[in-house]
């Protein structure tokens, strides 16, 4: 705060008050607050950092073998410096097009990119997170269906975000069903039989699913589509450079976790949601929307469109309250995006899914882990059956600087492997679990 | 006073423009695995379209993304006097604090004992929230400010829930509410019920006696309101709502002018949201990421979402799910990497410092105020809190508009204040300065703003044609609307 004292009685004699008191003279007294904050006192910067460092000292920094919604990939540096420049980072929504170009640039390559991955038209400036994202894609369901209020959800979609779609859809009043997987993957043959009713406005799977499993949905979007109804994927945009898109399989909708798009852990956030639709269903969908237009100059611009469908115009006749994005986080993924490129991102998969299959095999090769549901096809994330006592397993694995799976069910554990592990430390993995 | 000009050579490419085949920026380990995963993935469960992404350079994206951001300007750029967004300078130790790779690495379900530090933190923050919004407990996990309204809207209806008490179906909101207030309401499962606001955009004590049966869950209200002035009336208000059985949601939009005066608490209210990039000073990044905690008070602990971070007796911290909570609102527990910047902030002021940030706040707008009403319409007279509304020119003769004023700012080197919101006056312009400001840059805002409204006479078609000096000019809105052009692909085929 820069005033000095010959500043602030400038300005109070411009005001024509005696006091900075005074401009509080019209707050009751009763609600004044007169004691003082019960926070530390200032600190220097010099003891900030040495309080964050000491704070710092108590995380572990881990080798980490786990997923479930957040994987360990790597950050190129080039987005890290390119996030910190404050022409990006300190401006607001970009309400003033002539002076945001940045801004409504990137999200429109963003978008780009976006639309790439999923195969789909048209996606907004990004979301909260993955699970917010699917959440809205319920919304869009329902509201697409007019008069049905029913939405089905696999439970091979991750737990995590089952939690927070079910909390949308009980506040909101949606009746949510939440079918029971078969065999680790979507029970189709249970989605059709709802679907029989009549009442279901859309259908929510994953890809891959929270096993790691990459589902088999064919005829999945035919059948829901004879229902009048609308297939939600939820997938992570990582594995579309290599896996059949969510357009490739028929949805109406695609949206996910961007984290996947070599954003930092973070202790979960902050991360981005994506959602994804074709034009048919574009008016229905949430959020900020960039388009391309020109200036009176004729000269290439973009600007902030479809606006006629937002909260701030719609008040309360709005279906979403959304008003913001995570606008540095589209950044970072466009940024990412374009450094890994047309080949970098297949690379980053391969990699994953050779790492993975390698510890995969080994696992196997140890007499310890059975696949959890026969052999069906997986990427950077996979889930066998153990008998082994996994709380001792993966404590001795902490120990050693490790995270390891994540225990998924009775028996049951999830492993993710990402370009940053190394065939030795998949071996040393293994050696501390068969010792622990 | 000189108009600002950019003497940088006109960039506008796509980064896709930059594209050519075959060539790369990036670097990736040998894969010696020895393994073929991908060969063990079923061909039609694969990719079969081609991946149309930017073939470029390092320092292509680097150059690229340089220039695009000298297409931009944020509060490092100049004076952002937004209204209702509290555009406050973000210090930069922040931003390095919160990219510390201890903390930057952890991951989310990492074992409670290896991310002690992280929980400590946000458990911390937290506590401070609580103490400065005198409310019983934080969560963290909204991660925006809108996400916060939702959230704190859910604990209230599972609060009149739980106690069987189904039919309070109704929020009230004042028409002079910002926008996200009805929408949230709507998506929380509420009808939305409008209370009429007085001449002074103060809420009608009277207009609202009447609405408040067994049908109201509650109202939301903001204060300072959204035309800067503080709701004098709010004990009568809340002794009102309460005793219909309501519960009191605060937006946090407008805290900052309370910091060190008011507690959201001590007035009544039972559940708000924080916005942290607003308040507490981290970096709005071109529309978020944000953070949006909800604080409530003690009857309402229990219902806030799942997860929870907490302290046990021994004095570590764990992540718990309660059995009473609404659900989930979050992924894992919010924009943690938010969170890290406005710990360091509150930190860095400490109690000694934060406490002057409403009444600066509050002095930077008075003093806007009282320089400028000579040209612009000031519709409310008295002293406002950390904005004002002016409702246009005075001298309204010119034809000259609000959203004039606000292009020709852009030519001065300014960021425009919020325009046409709120909706009670047909020119609104609302201009919050916040307490980062020096006098130096007030008075050179104000002369701006001066030199406009003798612009508006002498000169009105400069005026009405702004911005000229801008990298581009008036856009075409209308016809980006009309025919949604939303990725280099259709851009290409357009």
């Amino acid at each position: 705060m820069p005033h000095t004292e010959e500043d602030i009685r400038k300005m109070l004699d411009k005001i024509g008050v005696e006091k900075i008191d005074d401009l509080y003279s019209d707050v009751p007294a009763e609600v004044i607050f007169k004691e003082e904050y019960d926070i530390p006192s200032a600190m220097s910067e010099i003891e900030l950092r040495r309080h964050f460092g000491e704070l710092g000292k108590k995380n572990r920094q881990l080798k980490i073998f786990a997923g479930g919604g957040a994987y360990d990939h790597y950050s190129p540096a080039t987005v890290g410096h390119l996030l910190a420049r404050s022409e990006f980072y300190t401006a607001y929504t970009p309400y003033q097009p002539e002076i945001s170009q940045g801004t409504l640039q990137y999200i429109f390559e963003y978008q780009s990119m976006i639309c790439e991955l999923t195969g789909m038209e048209a996606t907004n400036a990004s979301m909260y997170d993955g699970a917010t994202a699917t959440a809205e894609a319920m919304f869009m369901m329902v509201a697409a269906a007019k008069k049905k209020n029913r939405v089905l959800i696999s439970s091979t979609v991750a737990d995590a975000v089952v939690r927070v779609v079910e909390t949308y859809a009980r506040f909101h009043g949606v009746e949510l069903t939440v079918v029971a997987e078969k065999d680790g993957v979507s029970d189709l043959e249970a989605i059709k039989k709802e679907l029989e009713k009549g009442d279901v406005a859309g259908v929510i799977v994953p890809q891959p699913n929270k096993y790691g499993i990459i589902e088999d949905l064919t005829g999945l979007a035919d059948a829901i589509h004879a229902a009048k109804g609308l297939l939600t994927i939820n997938a992570d945009p990582s594995t579309l450079a290599v896996l059949r898109t969510p357009k490739g399989w028929g949805a109406d909708i695609a949206c996910g976790d961007g984290q996947t798009l070599g954003m930092p852990l973070s202790f979960g956030g902050p991360y981005l949601g994506y959602i994804a639709c074709d034009k048919a269903q574009i008016r229905k969908m949430p959020g900020r929307v960039v388009g391309a237009t020109k200036d009176a100059d004729g000269k290439r611009a973009y600007v902030l469109t479809l606006q006629a469908r937002e909260q701030h115009i719609r008040r309360e006749k709005a279906t979403s309250n959304i008003c913001s994005n995570q606008s540095l986080m589209a950044l970072y993924a466009t940024i990412y995006l374009s450094l890994m490129g047309k080949e970098g991102l297949k690379e980053v998969n391969k990699l994953c899914c050779d790492g993975a299959h390698y510890l995969y095999n080994k696992l196997i090769g140890t007499g310890k882990f059975t696949p959890a549901f026969g052999e069906k096809p997986f990427l950077k994330e996979f889930t066998l059956k153990t008998d082994l006592d996994m709380e001792k397993v993966n404590k001795h694995l902490l120990d050693n600087g490790f995270m390891g799976p994540l225990v998924t069910g009775e028996g049951l554990v999830t492993f993710a492997v990402t370009e940053k592990r190394t065939k030795e430390e998949i071996d040393q993995l293994i050696t501390l679990m068969l010792e622990a | 006073m000189h108009i600002k000009t950019i003497s940088m050579k006109y960039y506008d490419k796509l980064i896709f423009e930059l594209s050519r085949p075959g060539r790369k920026g990036y670097e990736l380990p040998a894969d010696n695995f020895g393994t073929d995963g991908m060969a063990d993935i079923p061909a039609d469960l694969k990719r079969t379209e081609p991946l149309d992404l930017p073939e470029v350079s390092e320092l292509d994206v680097v150059r690229h993304y340089t220039n695009l951001s000298n297409k931009n300007f944020g509060v490092d750029t100049g004076f952002y006097p937004l209204g209702s967004c509290t555009m406050k300078y973000n210090p930069k130790i922040n931003e390095e604090v919160a990219i510390m790779p201890e903390f930057s690495a952890v991951h989310p379900l990492q074992p409670a004992e290896s991310a002690q530090g992280a929980l400590e933190l946000y458990y911390n923050l937290q506590q401070a929230l609580s103490n400065i919004a005198g409310l019983a407990e934080f969560t963290l996990n909204p991660y925006a400010g809108a996400h916060g309204e939702l959230t704190g809207l859910m604990v209230m209806k599972h609060y009149h829930r739980s106690r069987g008490d189904e039919k309070r179906t109704k929020v009230i909101v004042p028409n002079s509410a910002h926008g996200t207030n009805p929408a949230s309401a709507m998506v929380a499962g509420f009808q939305v019920v409008e209370v009429k606001s007085k001449p002074n955009g103060s809420i009608d004590v009277e207009d609202l006696k009447p609405l408040l049966d067994d049908t109201v869950a509650g109202i939301m209200m903001t204060n300072p309101n959204t035309l800067g002035m503080f709701e004098t009336e709010i004990v009568e208000i809340a002794k009102l709502v309460h005793d219909a059985g309501g519960l009191l949601y605060y937006d946090g939009a407008n805290l900052n002018p309370l910091l060190g005066k008011v507690r959201p608490g001590d007035m009544g209210f039972d559940i708000m949201h924080i916005n942290l990039h607003k308040t507490f000073s981290t970096p709005h990044g071109g529309g978020g990421p944000g953070s949006g905690p909800v604080g409530v008070a003690e009857h309402l602990v229990e219902f806030l979402p799942n997860p929870r971070v907490r302290k046990n007796e021994e004095g570590k911290f764990y992540v718990d799910f309660g059995k009473d909570s609404l659900g989930s609102v979050s992924t894992f527990l919010g924009n943690f990497g938010v969170m890290m910047k406005a710990y360091a902030y509150i930190l860095t002021l400490g109690k000694e410092n934060l406490k002057n940030v409403g009444p600066l706040a509050t002095l930077n707008a008075n003093y806007i105020k009282e320089s400028l009403k000579d040209d612009y319409l000031l519709p409310i007279e008295g002293v406002c809190k950390h904005e004002m509304v002016f409702d246009g020119l005075k001298d309204k003769s010119t034809g000259v508009t609000t959203l004039n004023v606000a292009k020709r700012l852009l030519d001065y080197g300014f960021h425009a204040p919020t325009i046409y919101f709120p909706l009670l006056f047909h020119e609104s312009m609302m201009i919050e300065p916040t307490e980062t400001e020096s006098l130096e840059t007030l008075d050179e805002f104000i002369d701006v703003m001066h030199k406009v409204a003798k612009e508006a006479h002498e000169t009105p078609d400069e005026v009405k044609n702004a911005p000229l000096t801008t990298l581009v000019r008036k856009l075409d809105e209308t016809g980006a609307a009309k025919n949604p052009i939303l990725t280099y692909k259709a851009l290409k085929n357009a």
